[in-house]
C-alpha cells in the first residue's frame, strides 16, 4: 500500500488542527507536537494504515516533518 | 518534626555520601544538596528575600533547581515552580499572586526570565550562581527558630474557573505528615530509587523528593523530553536502575502504547504508583504482563489535600470494562461521602462528594479568600469543634468492599494528560476574544480532546492564535469549530448534550 503525504497530513491535522505540516520541519524538536499527539499518531497509523510503529522507530527524526512520518510508514508497511 | 529541611539534614547527617538526586548531567549526594541549599539560603535571605514570602522559579527541573528550591525554604520563605513552556500572560498572573522578591532561573531560560521580570521589581539570578557561595549558619538558625510547621512551604497553581489560575498553599505540615505515611505506607527505603516523571510545579514531585529527603532514597530525573521518546526513556530506566514510579496514568500509557517494553523491560522496577486520571486497564495489563512482581497502587486525590488521599494496590488483572477501586484513605487522613444535604453516605452504591479532612489539607488559594471559602469549609457532620474540610468536586461510591470508586466529576473539571482543566476557563479566554460571542469547551473523553465550539465573527485560525497566547499548552483546544448558532436549552443555557451531539463528542 502506498500511504501519500496528503494521507499523512490528514492524519496529523485530525490530531492537531492548524500546523503548517507541509512546511514545519521541527514538529518534535519545537514542541509543536507533544508525548501525548505521538501517541495518538502510533494510534492512528495502527487505525487507519494498519502499520505498527515499534518503540526503536518512535525518535525526533522520524516525527518531525510530515514527509518523515510518511517516509517511515511507507517503510514500515513495505516490511509487512 | 516540624520543618522539612529536618528530613533533610537527619538524612545528610546519616547518609552523606548517598545520591540524593541525579539527572542526565549532574549527581547531588545528600551532604552536597544540603550544603548547596543552605548557600543558597544564605544567599537569598541577603537578597532580602523574609519569612514566608515567595521565591520563584523560572526553570527546567534538575539537581540544582532542587538544591535552590530547598534554599528558599532555609531562608524561611516558600518556592513556587513557573512553568516555562506558560504563555506570557499567565506567567504575569502568578507572578502577581506571589509577588516574589527573588526569581531563580536556569542557563537555558535566563534570557527569557529577564525579558518577562526585569520590568518588574524583582531580582532574577542563576541558580547556579547561588548554590556554592558560603554558608552563614547564625543567619539561619534565626529563620529557624521562629519558624512553625503552619509556614507555607510551596505554592502550586492549577487551572481556575474564572480564568486566573489558582495556586494552592502547602504548608509545612501537610508534607511532613504526608511522606512519613507514604513512604511507611509502600515501604519505601534507602535501597529505592525514584524514577522522576512530574513536573517540578506539580505537587505529584512530592512523592519523589520528599521519600527521598525522608529515607535516603535516589531521585533520578528523568527530562520531560523523554516522554517523547521511548527508547531513551527505557533506557534511562534501565541504566539509572529506578525501583520505583510514581507517575502519572499519562505516563504509564506512553511506555505501554508505545511498546516500550518490547524494546527493553527496567526488571528493576518494584512498584509503580499511578495517579491523575482514571487508569484504562487494558494499558495497565500491558505493565502487569512485563513486570509481573512488581506493586500496583492506584492513587486518588487532588492537590488540595497534598498528593493523594486514597490507595488501592491492584490485586489481580482488571477487564477492560471494570474500573479499579481509588481504595481506602492513607493513614492520617478522614475521607468520607456528603450528599446534596451534607449528610454522610455510607454503604455500597449511593453516590456523594469525597470530603477530607486532616493535617494534609493545604491553606486554601493565595490571595484568593473567596475561591478558598467555596472548597474549605467547617466539616458540616461536625457541630463541636473545629474540622476544616475539603470538598474535592469529585463524586464517589462505595463498592461492596468498602473501597471508594471514582464516578466523575460534580462540575465542568475534567482531567486531561494528567492536569486539571476548567472547561470554563478555556471558555472565559475565548470569550475574552473581540468576536466572540459566546464559547462552549467540551472534551472527547475516549479520543482526549479539548473541541471549542463558539459563534461569533472571529475566524477559526485567530481566535486559536489568540488563545495560544493565553493559555498553556495543554489547554489549547484540539479543535475549534465555528457554528451558526448554540443549540439552547429551554431556559436558555448552553445545552452541552446537544452540542456534544452536534459535534460528534464522545464522552
Amino acid at each position: 500500500m502506498n500511504i501519500t503525504l496528503d494521507d499523512v497530513i490528514e492524519m496529523l491535522e485530525d490530531i492537531q488542527e492548524d500546523v503548517d505540516y507541509e512546511e514545519c520541519v521541527t514538529l518534535i524538536d519545537d514542541g509543536v507536537l507533544d508525548s501525548f499527539d505521538i501517541l495518538a499518531i502510533v494510534s492512528a497509523a495502527d487505525d487507519e494504515f494498519d502499520v505498527t510503529i515499534p518503540a526503536k522507530e518512535i525518535t525526533p527524526e522520524n516525527f518531525n516533518s510530515a514527509e518523515a512520518l510518511c517516509a517511515l510508514l511507507n517503510r514500515l508497511s513495505d516490511e509487512d | 518534626m516540624y520543618n522539612i529541611l529536618q528530613m533533610l539534614e537527619a538524612t545528610a547527617e546519616r547518609v552523606p555520601e548517598k545520591c540524593a538526586m541525579a539527572d542526565p548531567s549532574t549527581c547531588l549526594t545528600f551532604s552536597e544538596l544540603r550544603d548547596a541549599a543552605q548557600s543558597a539560603g544564605t544567599w537569598l535571605i541577603r537578597e532580602g528575600v523574609r519569612p514566608r514570602t515567595a521565591v520563584a522559579f523560572y526553570l527546567e527541573k534538575s539537581c540544582r533547581a532542587w538544591a535552590s528550591m530547598l534554599g528558599a525554604v532555609y531562608a524561611g520563605g516558600f518556592y513556587s515552580v513557573i512553568d516555562v513552556r506558560q504563555p506570557v500572560g499567565r506567567v504575569r498572573d502568578m507572578y502577581a499572586a506571589l509577588e516574589p522578591s527573588v526569581i531563580l532561573t536556569d542557563a537555558e531560560n535566563a534570557t527569557r526570565a529577564h525579558e518577562l521580570f526585569d520590568a518588574c521589581d524583582c531580582t532574577v539570578a542563576m541558580v547556579e550562581d547561588v548554590i556554592d557561595g558560603e554558608v552563614d549558619t547564625a543567619l539561619l538558625d534565626a529563620v529557624r527558630r521562629q519558624a512553625t510547621d503552619i509556614d507555607p512551604l510551596y505554592v502550586n497553581f492549577t487551572s481556575g474557573s474564572t480564568g486566573t489560575p489558582k495556586g494552592f498553599v502547602a504548608p509545612h505540615r501537610s508534607v511532613l505528615d504526608w511522606a512519613q505515611v507514604f513512604t511507611s505506607t509502600f515501604g519505601i527505603d534507602e535501597t529505592d530509587v525514584m524514577g522522576n516523571q512530574a513536573p517540578f510545579d506539580f505537587d505529584a514531585t512530592n512523592k519523589d523528593v520528599y521519600s527521598s529527603l525522608l529515607t535516603g532514597a535516589t531521585v533520578q530525573v528523568i527530562p520531560r523530553s523523554y516522554f517523547s521518546n521511548p527508547t531513551q526513556l527505557m533506557d534511562y530506566l534501565c541504566e539509572r536502575k529506578v525501583t520505583t514510579l510514581c507517575w502519572a496514568v499519562s505516563a504509564m500509557c506512553f511506555v505501554s502504547i508505545m511498546g516500550g517494553f518490547d524494546y527493553r523491560v527496567p526488571t528493576t522496577v518494584r512498584r509503580v504508583l499511578f495517579s491523575g486520571e482514571v487508569m484504562p486497564p487494558k494499558q495497565l495489563r500491558v505493565w502487569q504482563r512485563h513486570l509481573p512482581e512488581a506493586l500496583y497502587v492506584n492513587l486518588y486525590g487532588p492537590s488540595e489535600v497534598t498528593c493523594n488521599c486514597t490507595y488501592h494496590v491492584v490485586k489481580r488483572a482488571y477487564a477492560d470494562d471494570e474500573v479499579i477501586p481509588a481504595g481506602k484513605a492513607f493513614a492520617n487522613e478522614r475521607v468520607f461521602l456528603l450528599d446534596e444535604h451534607d449528610c454522610e453516605v455510607s454503604g455500597a452504591g449511593a453516590t456523594g462528594e469525597v470530603c477530607v479532612s486532616g493535617s494534609c489539607l493545604v491553606m486554601g488559594y493565595l490571595g484568593a479568600h473567596d475561591r478558598t471559602a467555596k472548597a474549605f469549609m467547617q466539616n458540616p457532620t461536625n457541630t463541636r469543634w473545629l474540622e476544616p474540610m475539603y470538598r474535592t468536586g469529585d463524586l464517589a461510591r462505595y463498592d461492596e468492599n468498602g473501597d471508594l470508586v471514582y464516578v466523575s466529576r460534580k462540575d465542568h473539571q475534567i482531567k486531561h494528560l494528567g492536569q486539571r482543566i476548567e472547561l470554563g476557563d478555556i471558555e472565559a479566554a475565548a470569550h475574552a476574544v473581540d468576536g466572540v460571542e459566546r464559547a462552549c469547551c467540551l472534551y472527547d473523553a475516549a479520543r482526549k480532546r479539548l473541541v471549542l465550539c463558539y459563534v461569533g465573527s472571529v475566524e477559526r485560525k485567530e481566535l486559536k492564535e489568540l488563545l495560544r497566547e493565553r493559555l498553556p499548552q495543554y489547554m489549547v483546544p484540539n479543535n475549534t469549530r465555528k457554528l451558526d448558532e448554540m443549540p439552547l436549552s429551554k431556559n436558555g443555557k448552553i445545552d452541552r448534550a446537544a452540542l456534544a451531539e452536534l459535534a460528534r463528542i464522545r464522552r
